[in-house]
């Protein structure tokens, strides 16, 4: 499954205080950077590509309930 | 009455003292100020002579069939009014019962005032309230943290209307990344505290959120019942998923704002508790990325900076360096021979004079000469000279051909 955006923000945030730390050799600073990059890049993506989802819980004849997309009222109107 | 025998006693023991006007009000006052009911109390009357002073002040006189009693309500409570109180309305007023002592006169300092009707609906908020607040159910400590970044946000409200028009619009603008499942409800009326708590349960049985909203828009106190009901306070108090309540206007405080997680004053705040902007957490990548290239930056700076201290050899410092040591080894070489040389020179000046010493040459100058045959060879002995035999002798300054004349006997040695 593809990671949330929440997971990659956490590793993100991780990455960047790990290169801070110093810690590092330079092999791995460079990789690190590289993988922080490519990752700040693939949030950014999410972030801006995201699409609104709505969706509301209608109950089914057997009493469960299902899920179906949601419109609000003024969209509705826009659609008639 | 406990007042006056308290004022009689003290007339007697004093005997005939005289009190001004002013001393009774302030003993009046302070003996009805000492009577703790009388410091919030709930009165039920009609209102009359009702008039708005241009201070802010309203004075009022509540009046049932059986007597009338002053009111003063302060410009800040009246504030608060919900509503304009009207001649002839029926309500329901809370406050202090004190005396004004320039007037001589008690009366009632008001603090709210609620038409009645709603006023026992006050009452049973006020006192489930309190019950509720007795068993925990607002203790802080039991709040859950709203998380950062939800992925889904349930939210129990009605269908239709302004409040879920506003939470998805605002919750979708601010973070799409999230969905938003709903779970219509009834939000007043008969079956609408059931309906909200059956949301609550539905979330958190199938986990399909991980922060909820539940809430409606604005309306009477009767309309926001619901959320005043007990089941509605245990089910958002016993909820897993963390709950921001979003009830009504910013004015209006329900039991279930007080047991959410997280109150919202109104639904479209609700749903900017709920989510972070999606502005701020692009700037939060950025500052992520950002503090990424300044790390690295800082990383190879530091290890630039350790490199200059570590001065590397170049060829040429290799070829110079190589170049001294030859020099050194070839001088070294140099006066190892001259050396050697010199002790060869003694050493075959010696081997001269020794040779020097031992040379025919010299034992000839001495007064011998050497006799040597036709090849060459040096004739030691008389036995190899026979007679009329040629042979030469050699002396220091040449030689000379010699002919054996006549052999003789030996004893050489003898004759000498």
């Amino acid at each position: 499954m593809a990671k949330t955006f929440e997971q990659c923000m956490k590793e993100l945030e991780e990455m960047a205080d790990k290169l801070e730390s110093g810690e590092t050799t330079l092999n791995e600073a460079v990789k690190l950077f590289e993988a922080g990059m490519k990752l700040s890049d693939s949030c950014r993506r999410m972030l801006e590509n995201a699409e609104k989802k709505v969706s509301v819980l209608l109950k089914t004849d057997d009493g469960e309930y299902e899920k179906q997309a949601f419109l609000t009222d003024e969209e509705s109107k826009e659609n008639e | 009455m406990p007042i006056l025998t308290a004022l009689y006693r003290k007339a007697i023991i004093m005997d005939k003292i005289i009190v001004t006007v002013s001393q009774l009000n302030a003993f009046v006052k302070k003996a009805l100020d000492s009577q703790t009911v009388l410091n919030d109390i709930w009165i039920k009357g009609e209102i009359s002579n009702f008039k708005q002073h241009y201070s802010g002040h309203l004075y009022i006189t509540l009046k049932d069939e059986g007597g009338v009693l002053k009111a003063v309500m302060f410009k800040s409570a009246a504030a608060r009014l919900t509503f304009l109180p009207k001649d002839g309305m029926k309500v329901v007023a809370r406050g202090k019962i004190s005396v004004y002592e320039a007037g001589g006169a008690y009366q009632l300092y008001v603090s709210e005032i609620i038409p009645d009707g709603i006023g026992e609906l006050f009452m049973a908020y006020e006192q489930l309230k309190k019950r509720l607040a007795e068993k925990g159910l607002f203790e802080q400590s039991h709040k859950k943290p709203i998380p950062r970044l939800p992925q889904r946000i349930g939210v129990i409200t009605a269908a239709t209307g302004a409040a879920v028009r506003d939470i998805v619009n605002v919750a979708s603008r601010r973070f799409p990344l999230a969905e938003i499942i709903i779970f219509p409800s009834l939000v007043q009326g008969d079956g609408a505290a059931a309906d909200i708590c059956r949301g609550i349960e539905y979330f958190n049985k199938n986990r399909a959120a991980d922060v909820l909203i539940v809430g409606r828009g604005g309306g009477s106190i009767e309309d926001l019942w619901a959320f005043n009901e007990e089941t509605v306070a245990y089910a958002i108090y016993n909820s897993e998923i963390p709950i921001i309540s979003a009830v009504g206007h910013e004015t209006d405080f329900t039991i279930a704002d007080f047991a959410a997680d997280l109150r919202a004053p109104t639904p479209s705040a609700a749903a900017e508790l709920a989510v972070p902007s999606q502005a701020e957490l692009l700037r939060n990548v950025v500052h992520c990325g950002d503090r990424l290239i300044n790390a690295v930056y800082s990383c190879i700076e530091t290890r630039e900076l350790r490199l200059s201290g570590i001065k590397l050899r170049t060829p040429g410092d290799i070829i110079n360096e190589g170049c001294q040591k030859l020099d050194t080894l070839v001088r070294r070489l140099e006066r190892g021979f001259e050396a050697f040389a010199e002790s060869e020179r003694g050493r075959l000046a010696k081997s001269c004079a020794r040779l020097d010493a031992l040379s025919p040459l010299r034992v000839m100058s001495r007064g011998y000469a050497l006799p040597i045959d036709e090849n060459g060879d040096i004739i030691k002995t008389a036995e190899e000279l026979t007679e009329k035999k040629n042979f030469n002798l050699r002396m220091t300054d040449g030689s000379v051909s010699c002919r054996v004349l006549e052999k003789n006997g030996g004893n050489y040695g003898e004759n000498i």
